[in-house]
C-alpha cells in the first residue's frame, strides 16, 4: 500500500485476500470522514462487488481510494481500474440480474445503486475502469 | 477445510459463528465443510451467526442461499441470525433478497425457530433420541428402548 | 501607495499597543454589557492584535494574504464561539468595529491625514465582513445540528408491548427523515429483541414515491433481520398516491390503525385478547 501526500491509496487487486485489504481501507477512509454507519456499509459493499469484479473479469487489476471535498462536503472516490477484456454491451451489464460468470448479476448494478456516483469507461480489449463516490449526508 | 469460520455443535444443529472478514474462497471451503458436516453429524438444522459480520455483499449472501439449499436437501433447516440493520438496509439497496433463508433477530430467537420447524419434521432419529417414550414395535420382551450413549 | 498605506498601518498599530489594546476593550465593553468577561476579552484582542501586525507586515491590506491566516483562524474562532453562546451578529462585530476608535485617536494624535484614516477605516471594515461571514457559517452549523436533534426527538421509537415497537411518525416526510427514523427503528428491534414493529402513519398528510420505496425498503429490512414490520394508518390520500405511483406494495402487512396493527402484532407473537365475560363493561 502507497500513501502519497494528497492521501490517495493504491491498492493491488490479484488475489481474494487483496479484496478483502480493499475493504477494510474503504472502511477506514469512510470512517475517517465520519460517513454514517450505513453510508460506510453501502460503500464498503460496493467497494467489495467492484474489487471481485476487477479480480474475477479484469484478471487483476488496482483500486485506488481518495478523500475528495466539494460545496464543503466530503466524499469517499475510489476508482477500480483493469486491463483486461473490457465490457462488450454495456447496458446488458448494467442490467440487474444479468451475469456473464457465476454470480447474481449484481455486482455492477447492485454497486452502482449503492453509491451516490457511479462512472464507468470500458473498451473491448483495453480494460475497464468503474469510479464510485459517496458523499457524508 | 476451512480454517477461518469454527462449525459448533448446538445440540441437535451446527452453529456457524463468522467472526472475520471472509475472501471468497473461505466461504466456498465454509460451504463444503457444512454439507458434510450435516452429513457426518445428523445434523437437523443450521445457525449462521452474522452479529460480527459488518457486510454481506452479494457472494456472502448468495452463500446463505446455497447453504439454506442445500441443508434443505439434506433434511435440515437454516436460521441466520443477527444481522445488523446497516447490513439490512445495504442488502435491500443491493436488491439481494436471500431467497428461502430464514432469519432470526439473535441467536436465542433463531433457536426457537429451528426448534419448532425441526418439531415439524421429526425423523426417527429423533424419535429414537425422545429416551422412554420410544418403544420398538419389534422388541418381542417390549422392553424399553434405552438410548445408544454413543450417539449423544 | 498602497505598500505606504500599510506601512501607516504597521505603525499606527505598534505605536502604542498598550494605549490601542486599552481603547479597543473599552470601546467594546460597552456594546457588550459584561455579556463577556473583561479577561477574556483582554486576551483575545491581544492574540488578535499581535496576529493582525503580522498580517500587516507580512501582507499589507490585503485580507487574503497567506500573512493572515492566523488572523482569519481567530476571527472564525471567536464569531464561532460568539454564534454558539447566543451573541447577536452585531454583538460580535463591534468587537472588531471598536477597533476604528481607537486606530482614528492614534492616527491623529500621530498627526496623519484623512487618507490615513480612511485606509485604516476600510481595513477594519474588510476585518468586520470576514468577522461576519463566519459568524453566518456557525449559526448555519448551529441550526443545521438543532435540526438534526429535533428530528431525532420527534420520532420517538415506542415500546407497546414485549417484543413490539412502534414508531408514530408525525407531520411531513422527507427522504432524509425517513431514512433517519427507520434505520432507528431497526436498531430498537436488535436492541430490545422486538420481533414486531409498527410504522403508524396517521399524522403523515403525503408521502412521495421516494418515501413510499425508503418505508417498502425498511420493511423489507426488518424482514431480512428476522421481525415483521406492519404499516397503520394509511390515509386515502396516501393510498390513492401508492397505487397510482404503481408501488408495489406486495404481501406487506397493513393495517387501518394503530390499534388493529397491535391486534395483529400480539396475535403473530401468541397472544390473544379477550374480553371478559363477567365484570366487564356489559
Amino acid at each position: 500500500m502507497s500513501t502519497s501526500a494528497t492521501g490517495v491509496d493504491e491498492l493491488p487487486i490479484s488475489s481474494g485476500d487483496d479484496v478483502v485489504r480493499v475493504r477494510q481501507l474503504v472502511r477506514t477512509r469512510a470512517q475517517g470522514i465520519r460517513l454514517s454507519l450505513v453510508d460506510q456499509t453501502k460503500l464498503v459493499t460496493a467497494a467489495s462487488e467492484l474489487a471481485r469484479n476487477t479480480l474475477v473479469h479484469g484478471g487483476s487489476g488496482t483500486a485506488r481510494i481518495e478523500v475528495v471535498q466539494r460545496a464543503g462536503r466530503s466524499g469517499i472516490r475510489a476508482v477500480f481500474s483493469d486491463e483486461g477484456p473490457g465490457i462488450p454491451d454495456l447496458d446488458l451489464a448494467l442490467t440487474a440480474g444479468w451475469t456473464s460468470g457465476g454470480g447474481l448479476g449484481l455486482g455492477l448494478s447492485g454497486a452502482k445503486r449503492l453509491v451516490d456516483e457511479f462512472d464507468i469507461d470500458t473498451e473491448v480489449g483495453r480494460g475497464t475502469s468503474v469510479t464510485v463516490v459517496k458523499w457524508s449526508r | 477445510m476451512s480454517q477461518q469460520v469454527p462449525v459448533l455443535r448446538l445440540g441437535n444443529a451446527l452453529l456457524v459463528s463468522i467472526q472475520v472478514d471472509l475472501q471468497d474462497d473461505d466461504v466456498l471451503a465454509l460451504q463444503e465443510e457444512l454439507a458434510e458436516r450435516i452429513v457426518a453429524t445428523g445434523a437437523r438444522g443450521v445457525i449462521i451467526d452474522i452479529s460480527a459480520v459488518d457486510i454481506v455483499d452479494s457472494f456472502i449472501g448468495r452463500m446463505f442461499s446455497s447453504i439454506a439449499a442445500l441443508s434443505r436437501v439434506l433434511d435440515a433447516e437454516t436460521v441466520v441470525v443477527g444481522m445488523r440493520p446497516a447490513v439490512a438496509i445495504t442488502l435491500v439497496e443491493l436488491g439481494l433478497s436471500l431467497d428461502g433463508v430464514r432469519t432470526a433477530l439473535d441467536l436465542e430467537k433463531g433457536r426457537a425457530i429451528l426448534d419448532r420447524l425441526i418439531a415439524d419434521r421429526r425423523t426417527v432419529r429423533d424419535i429414537a433420541q425422545d429416551d422412554d417414550e420410544f418403544v420398538p414395535i419389534d422388541d418381542p420382551a417390549g422392553e424399553r428402548h434405552q438410548p445408544d450413549p454413543s450417539r449423544r | 501607495m498602497a505598500e505606504n498605506d500599510g506601512q501607516h498601518l504597521l505603525g499606527l498599530l505598534l505605536q502604542d499597543e498598550q494605549a490601542l489594546l486599552e481603547r479597543w476593550l473599552r470601546d467594546a465593553a460597552v456594546h457588550l454589557q459584561g455579556r463577556a468577561s473583561s479577561a477574556e476579552l483582554e486576551r483575545a484582542f491581544r492574540d488578535l492584535l499581535t496576529a493582525l501586525a503580522k498580517g500587516v507586515s507580512g501582507g499589507g491590506l490585503d485580507l487574503d494574504h497567506e500573512a493572515y491566516g492566523e488572523v482569519r483562524a481567530l476571527l472564525s474562532e471567536l464569531s464561532r464561539d460568539r454564534a454558539r453562546r447566543g451573541f447577536t451578529p452585531s454583538e460580535t462585530a463591534v468587537s472588531v468595529f471598536s477597533l476604528k476608535g481607537a486606530l482614528f485617536d492614534l492616527a491623529a494624535r500621530a498627526g496623519q491625514g484623512t487618507d490615513a484614516i480612511l485606509v485604516a477605516s476600510r481595513w477594519v471594515d474588510a476585518l468586520g465582513l470576514l468577522t461576519f461571514d463566519s459568524y453566518v457559517r456557525a449559526r448555519e452549523e448551529v441550526i443545521a445540528e438543532q435540526s438534526e436533534q429535533l428530528m431525532e426527538l420527534s420520532t420517538p421509537v415506542v415500546k407497546l408491548w414485549e417484543g413490539v415497537v412502534a414508531v408514530p411518525l408525525i407531520g411531513t416526510l422527507d427522504s432524509a427523515r425517513t431514512q433517519i427514523v427507520m434505520e432507528k427503528l431497526l436498531q430498537t428491534l436488535v436492541d430490545t429483541g422486538s420481533e414486531h414493529a409498527i410504522i403508524d402513519i396517521t399524522g403523515v398528510p403525503a408521502v412521495d414515491t421516494e418515501v413510499a420505496q425508503h418505508l417498502l425498503k425498511t420493511v423489507v429490512a426488518a424482514r431480512l433481520m428476522g421481525a415483521e414490520c406492519t404499516i397503520s394508518g394509511i390515509r386515502p390520500q396516501i393510498a390513492q398516491t401508492i397505487v397510482a405511483l404503481g408501488i408495489e406494495f406486495g404481501d406487506i402487512p397493513t393495517k387501518a390503525n394503530l390499534a388493529d396493527a397491535l391486534l395483529h402484532a400480539l396475535r403473530g407473537s401468541g397472544v390473544e385478547v379477550v374480553r371478559r365475560r363477567s365484570g366487564g363493561g356489559r
